[in-house]
């Protein structure tokens, strides 16, 4: 049995008892006010357990070079590392070739990437559609986008259990001017989980391609992206238990290599001279400069302890942790659930009549609890539910039933405290 | 005491009683008109209003003031205990009370001196505030209405 496998029978057994994994995140054993740290903030970031510390820490110690450039030793051995990343990325999304997979900053540079480079291919009169419950990320860049190269922006509406509206993007797309659809695989705030194959279908009969912002979504389930039939999936690093600074793009090789680079300098150069540049292959053609090694390294880490303990295991123990929040939840006065699509993730946003987000956030980090509350990025789908903020309690691979009780629990003495 | 409120009051809570009475029961709500200015103050990360209204006087100290406030406890109860301040101030006096209780939430009670906490009264119901940055601009915000509200003021 090596190091990581040993977390597998412990989320397989009856009545989950997390205590082995969770001594894989250190910081989880830390208190707060000095009450037991409960951290239910997971999908604004993940905690990192120590093979991911190790992981980094290990090649900064006695592993570290700069990469593709160094013809020695230590910069070999380092290129190995990171690009290791790419091949364990390349699994988790199963993707056709390594050479779809393009390293970013975070999911924000993935999606201004394709708004600018495959942007640039679009053509005043074509339209790009996005939802409204795109976190500002899948929003703002498209209106940048429409603002300099005149493309008309398309929103799909949400209806009121927090689903998109198929019938109205099925109108949306009627005129065939649509050249791409950015949407979410699975919402920051109502954990909603987009019908992303059915999507895929709708978006390419009308001759246009898919982007799917997987943030949320492959923290929580396995994706494949060619059995969904994107054509572009993203994510970030630091939700899927890895470092900040290092974010996926997936996409199609074919639209990859005709797409125009983004940033110039560094790994994406071919050949330069003051009249002509050419670029390097993909991906490096979208990665400009040194690129982020050891965030690269930690991911790998990252991805690794996932798949060791399974995504279909994680997203099975999310979904009864879920299941218990929403029936606990549905006991405390007052307390309305944000959302309620049947398909959704361990994400949980919830308002409490009487008592503001952010006072209910406070009480609950009172006692050590941690849940995020605003408007959590995504301001037009928090009009469009009819609120101005929610508290959002988010749920990970080391989240126990018994957190999920003392949130509950707390949270009824929030409502008799405030209200 | 309930235990719900023993279990989230400690000896000096950012949610004193006075806190969440003011924010339950405000005794400044509304809007005055008319009023010689008015000013709003928004948080785009929570969607909180306020909006100030005043009447000054021959000195142009504050002889009237009302706030409408949609906000948090935090919010709602220093928009009330603001007003409840400010009477009798000129936009200069505002101004440094404004930075005593800055001052209060940058440092702690302990680095306001006797004529410090003096100044502050009711104000210093936020002391707490020192512990908890992401919530000061909760505080802060009636008083960003209050220094609008003197600008519209100023203008014809």
């Amino acid at each position: 049995m090596n190091e990581l496998s040993r977390t597998i029978p412990i989320l397989h057994a009856e009545g989950p008892d997390l205590s082995y994994l969770r001594a894989d995140f250190p910081i989880l054993s830390e208190t707060i006010r000095g009450k037991p740290f409960v951290f239910l903030d997971s999908a604004a970031s993940a905690q990192k357990p120590n093979v991911v510390i190790d992981a980094m820490s290990h090649a900064m110690r006695t592993q570290y070079a700069n990469v593709h450039r160094g013809l020695h030793w230590m910069s070999e051995r380092t290129t190995d590392a990171y690009e290791g990343t790419r091949d364990k990325v390349a699994r988790l999304l199963n993707a056709a070739s390594r050479e779809e997979i393009v390293f970013t900053g975070s999911s924000t540079n993935a999606i201004n990437l394709v708004a600018h480079s495959y942007g640039s291919l679009l053509r005043p009169g074509q339209a790009v559609v996005i939802s409204e419950m795109e976190h500002h990320a899948n929003i703002v860049p498209w209106q940048m986008l429409r603002d300099r190269s005149g493309i008309e922006l398309r929103v799909i509406p949400v209806t009121d259990a927090g689903e998109l509206d198929l019938v109205a993007f099925e109108a949306l797309l009627a005129d065939r001017k649509v050249g791409l659809v950015a949407v979410t695989h699975m919402s920051n705030v109502l954990g909603t989980v987009t019908p992303a194959a059915r999507i895929a279908e709708m978006t390419h009969a009308a001759g246009a391609k898919l982007l799917l912002d997987g943030s949320q979504a492959v923290v929580h389930r396995p994706v494949d992206v060619q059995a969904l039939g994107a054509d572009f999936y993203l994510f970030t690093g630091h939700k899927l238990y890895g470092p900040t600074g290092i974010g996926v793009l997936w996409a199609r090789r074919e639209l990859l290599e005709a797409m125009p680079p983004f940033l110039g300098g560094g790994d994406m150069i071919g050949s330069v001279s003051f009249e002509h540049t050419t670029w390097a292959e993909v991906p490096h053609k979208f990665e400009a400069g040194t690129p982020a090694i050891i965030e690269g390294i930690g991911l790998g880490a990252a991805i690794d302890y996932v798949e060791a303990i399974g995504l279909d295991v994680m997203q099975a123990h999310e979904a009864a942790l879920t299941r218990h929040a929403l029936a606990r939840l549905a006991g405390i006065e007052g307390l309305r659930v944000i959302g309620q699509a049947p398909e959704r993730g361990g994400v949980i946003s919830f308002t409490m009549q009487g008592a503001h987000a952010h006072d209910i956030a406070t009480l609950l980090d009172q006692n050590g609890i941690a849940v995020r509350a605003g408007n959590h990025c995504a301001e037009p789908l928090m009009r469009r539910m009819g609120v101005s903020s929610t508290a959002r309690a988010s749920f990970g691979i080391y989240t126990t039933m018994g957190e999920i009780d003392v949130l509950a629990d707390t949270l009824d003495r929030v409502r008799r405290f405030l209200v | 005491m309930s235990e719900a409120a023993t279990s989230f009051r400690t000896a000096a809570s950012l949610y004193q009683e006075l806190v969440v009475e003011r924010a339950r029961r405000p005794l400044h709500a509304g809007d005055l008109d008319p009023a010689d200015g008015a000013g709003d103050g928004s948080n785009p990360l929570c969607g909180d209003k306020v909006r100030v209204s005043v009447r000054l006087d021959a000195h142009r100290q504050v002889a009237e003031i009302a706030h409408r406030t949609r906000g948090c406890a935090i919010c709602a109860a220093s928009a009330d205990l603001m007003a409840d301040s400010v009477v009798g101030l000129d936009e200069l006096r505002v101004e440094a009370l404004y930075g005593r209780l800055d001052h209060l939430m940058q440092q702690g009670a302990d680095a306001v001196g006797a004529d410090g906490r003096e100044q502050l009264g009711l104000l210093l119901a936020f002391s707490d505030l020192h512990d908890y940055r992401s919530r000061r601009k909760c505080a802060t915000l009636p008083w960003s209405a209050l220094r609008a509200a003197f600008k519209s003021a100023e203008e014809p």
